[in-house]
């Protein structure tokens, strides 16, 4: 008898590894993904159906709820700096010396034009703590095999209702989102690429986002420098460190 | 006194042209200053009328959360509909509004916008809200026309609207343009997009509730309620007030101009005329007239100026304003920009006591400044004066 359970457990456990339930999956893109401090410089390249422009910034973010970013480039942009804490967010601009607050729906519009929203660009959810997940299928993304989970907020306070993830089998990175609106309406879309190993994790370098409702080909986020879990100085998620 | 008058009428028409010319240039002011006065009144009380018929109504009261300045209150700014209000709301005698923020995708492109939800059975205010027809999936919607021109749409388009709920969570379906409205009231207008209130409440997750609730002008507000808070038309008009106010006192400039001008040369006929009539004083004097007597024929010499050209712009002035009170202004293009109403067509205004005040003050300040030179006869010596000696 013994010898027959034991080989039976030793399948099952192996086989659980190969197919890992969606809450294991995105706990392990949560730990790819997020970290509890950030710091990273990143270029932001807007597709506008007219135009391209390039934004430089520098941001440090602190868990999900605090984040600093400051850009570097173009001339017109540099030293602008916005801190968001909770769902409030001030931006100083050097130009004018002032610190304006946003908040509410205006978190949601889009930063400079882009497909990034300010939340988008200055969060860094966490996704078990928001969503729970089913497991759809699997489908190949490129090269790579992924399985495709669908996110169901749990909580009705949610930014989107509903998200689909296809997730590297391999390195438990997203390579593809879609976000969808309550009414189930597509509003944007996210392909992750160049992932690289920093630190010990999977991290994608660069993701375009795209918000699906508007003309355009999408903005390209590209993180040209990356650390985790640093220590930030708390000063600097305070409104006094904007005019610095 | 009559024989002042007559000795002042005689000598003034006397004088001949320099008269003339005053009391053209007087008459001038006259008109200038009531059709400019008559403007601003007149585009004063249209803009307050149309605010009146399109928005405000007979007041409104203002959920106590929501401050139409701050974007940011609008989180907050709702609430249930106090039950007070259920029988004239159910009648459409009154209107609520639910108002939030959203984006609409115009041609591709990304556009904010302040989505308002309005009661369809309501008659109290302009709004066409009967052209919501709600047979379908998409949202009915109206749209002022200046929304519509700027982002190219057209009645029966099909436009995606994205807005968050009540939890911050992010929604968006098509609305159907059912009608475009023409007014002249750009706070009901640009950059807005109206819904029936029902379906907005319903894609809010807000059943029954609304940000303010508009109160028809034939009953007095007397309903209290908790966490509402009654603003008059007074409070809500004052935007328009301050502006022609503010336009008021940038006109004085002009009517100070005008007025100075006019004076400058009645002051100078004075002085000229005191300086060459000193025999005439002299005589005046001689046979039997007081000093004070040769002051007030001088002074009334002087302000039946102002008379004389009341008369004349009345007679090329009547025909002219009345003809601009009939047919009207019309505005720059680019106006509906400022926030305030501003009809097409801007039709003056001349009230009774608009003309009677601006004619009793020119009146006023002629027979002053015909005065001022005057006082120097006082001080004459009659003999000298007869004589014609400078004094």
């Amino acid at each position: 008898m013994k010898k027959i359970t034991i080989p039976v457990l030793m399948m099952c456990v192996s086989l659980n590894a190969q197919n890992p339930s969606a809450k294991e999956i995105i706990e392990k893109v949560d730990k790819n993904m997020s970290a509890d401090s950030r710091v990273f410089t990143s270029k932001m390249i807007i597709h506008n159906p007219r135009n391209t422009r390039t934004v430089e910034s520098k941001s440090w973010n602190m868990g999900e709820k605090k984040s600093y970013t400051e850009y570097l480039s173009p001339p017109r942009e540099q030293g602008t700096k916005m801190l968001k804490l909770e769902d409030q967010l001030w931006i100083f601009s050097p130009e004018t010396d002032r610190i304006i607050q946003i908040s509410g729906h205006m978190l949601r519009q889009s930063v400079m034009g882009s497909d990034l929203s300010y939340e988008d660009m200055m969060e860094d959810p966490h996704l078990l703590n928001h969503y729970t997940g089913s497991i759809d299928g699997e489908e190949k993304f490129g090269d790579r095999t992924c399985w495709i989970i669908t996110l169901t907020a749990n909580t009705p306070d949610v930014a989107y209702q509903t998200q689909k993830v296809w997730v590297d089998k391999d390195r438990f990175i997203p390579l593809k989102k879609e976000l969808y609106a309550k009414s189930g309406v597509l509003l944007k879309r996210m392909e992750l690429s160049d992932v690289k190993q920093i630190q010990g994790r999977w991290f994608p370098e660069k993701i375009l986002f795209k918000d699906v409702l508007k003309e355009g080909d999408g903005t390209e986020f590209q993180i040209m420098e990356i650390e985790f879990n640093s220590k930030i100085p708390e000063y600097l998620f305070s409104k006094a460190s904007l005019k610095k | 006194m009559k024989l002042l008058f007559k000795l002042a009428a005689k000598n003034l028409i006397g004088t001949g042209m320099r008269t003339w010319l005053n009391v053209i240039v007087l008459s001038f002011s006259f008109l200038i200053i009531i059709w400019h006065k008559g403007l601003l009144d007149g585009w004063d009380r249209q803009a307050k009328n149309e605010t009146i018929r399109w928005e405000t109504g007979g007041g409104q009261y203002w959920q106590s959360s929501y401050d139409p300045y701050d974007l940011f209150s609008l989180t907050e700014a709702h609430a249930k509909i106090p039950s007070a209000f259920d029988t004239l709301l159910f009648k459409g005698d009154i209107a609520s509004v639910l108002i939030t923020q959203g984006t609409i995708y115009p041609r591709g492109r990304i556009q904010s916008i302040l989505i308002k939800g309005i009661n369809s059975n309501q008659k109290l205010l302009r709004l066409p809200s009967s052209l919501f027809i709600q047979n379908s999936d998409e949202i009915p919607a109206l749209i002022g026309r200046n929304t519509a021109t700027d982002n190219g749409i057209k009645e029966g388009d099909l436009i995606t609207l994205r807005w968050r709920d009540v939890h911050g969570t992010f929604d968006a379906g098509n609305i159907k343009v059912t009608g475009i409205f023409d007014t002249d009231v750009p706070t009901v207008d640009m950059g807005q997009v109206w819904v029936p209130l029902d379906r907005l409440q319903k894609m809010m997750d807000m059943p029954g509730e609304a940000t303010i609730i508009v109160w028809n002008k034939e009953q007095k507000a007397n309903v209290i309620a908790d966490g509402w808070n009654f603003r008059s038309n007074e409070v809500l008009l004052k935007s328009i007030t301050d502006l022609i106010k503010m336009k008021s006192i940038g006109g004085i400039v002009l009517y100070i101009t005008l007025l100075s001008l006019a004076m400058l040369a009645i002051f100078d006929t004075q002085v000229l005329s005191i300086f060459r009539r000193q025999k005439e004083i002299g005589t005046y004097i001689a046979l039997g007239m007081t000093r004070r007597q040769v002051v007030g024929l001088f002074t009334i010499e002087g302000s039946l100026n102002s008379v004389m050209a009341g008369l004349l712009a009345a007679l090329y002035g009547i025909p002219l304003l009345a003809l601009q009170a009939i047919h009207g202004m019309s505005m720059p293009g680019g106006t509906k920009g400022f926030g305030l109403a501003v009809a097409d067509r801007i039709y003056p205004f001349y009230s009774l006591g608009l003309v009677v005040t601006t004619i009793l003050l020119i009146m006023l300040i002629t027979t002053i400044v015909s005065y001022l030179p005057s006082r120097r006869i006082a001080k004459m010596k009659p003999t000298e004066a007869l004589r014609g000696k400078l004094q």
